[in-house]
């Protein structure tokens, strides 16, 4: 969508063909191959994405682990859907936060991620999901 | 908010992880498995009972009924049944499941 009268941001709630536009949260707390919620969480995202929804992804507690770098599926043979999280951003998805906390408690460090992200701390994030519309956590 | 979780405390982080997250005036509602953590001394009180000077702690009664754990219960932590989940669910604008 393009912005009218150089005004940013989520102001305009009425769009002349969809609607209300809602703060969507998905909150992932799961690694990324063990089971699969992690790759319908991303399915999900893609799909309102498609909808102009206003989308911010979470990574806490194991859901850091989706963003690692370096991650080859082919010795499991299943899927290596990392890749899918740069192309976010061809989508608007632009919010990606992650929990500093989550990321220091497993050893990792931002540079080890796969896409661009916003570190915050679990307090700042816990702030994030009170401002949101819908909270889904997968 | 109102926080769900569904996951016993003793296998899973998500209570953990949810209290963590809960701010101040938000309420939080143990269901299924996840209401043994609601039960006396069990290693989860300590945690369960710091949180309740800050958010509001239901558990659904049906799920401690059929566990075994009526009368159990911590001080503090509101016993509700499946219309006391809907009016949670209704009363807070938003709802979060912590799976």
């Amino acid at each position: 969508m393009s912005e009218q009268g150089g005004e940013k941001g989520g102001m305009d709630l009425e769009e002349e063909t969809s609607g209300v536009v809602k703060k969507f949260m998905f909150v992932n707390r799961k690694a990324p191959h063990g089971t699969i919620y992690a790759l319908e969480a991303l399915e999900v995202v893609l799909i309102s994405a498609a909808f102009d929804q206003d989308v911010s992804l979470a990574f806490l507690d194991d859901g850091v682990y989706q963003l690692a770098k370096g991650q080859d599926t082919k010795p499991i043979e299943v899927k290596n859907f990392s890749p899918t999280y740069r192309a976010l951003e061809g989508y608007d998805i632009e919010k990606l936060y992650v929990e500093r906390e989550s990321l220091e408690a497993r050893g990792l460090t931002e540079d080890q991620l796969i896409v661009p992200v916003e570190v915050m701390s679990g307090e700042e994030l816990a702030r994030r999901m009170e401002e949101q519309d819908v909270v889904i956590g997968c | 908010m109102l926080h769900i979780v569904n996951k016993s405390p003793y296998e899973r982080t998500a209570l953990a992880s949810c209290l963590a997250h809960a701010t101040k005036g938000s309420a939080v509602i143990l269901i299924e498995d996840a209401v043994y953590a609601a039960v006396k001394g069990g290693a989860a009180e300590a945690e369960l009972k710091l949180a309740l000077g800050r958010v509001e702690v239901y558990a659904l009664g049906p799920d401690i009924e059929a566990r075994g754990m009526k009368g159990r219960v911590i001080e503090g932590v509101k016993v509700v049944d499946y219309g006391g989940f809907v009016d949670l669910a209704a009363e807070h604008r938003t709802n979060q499941s912590w799976l």
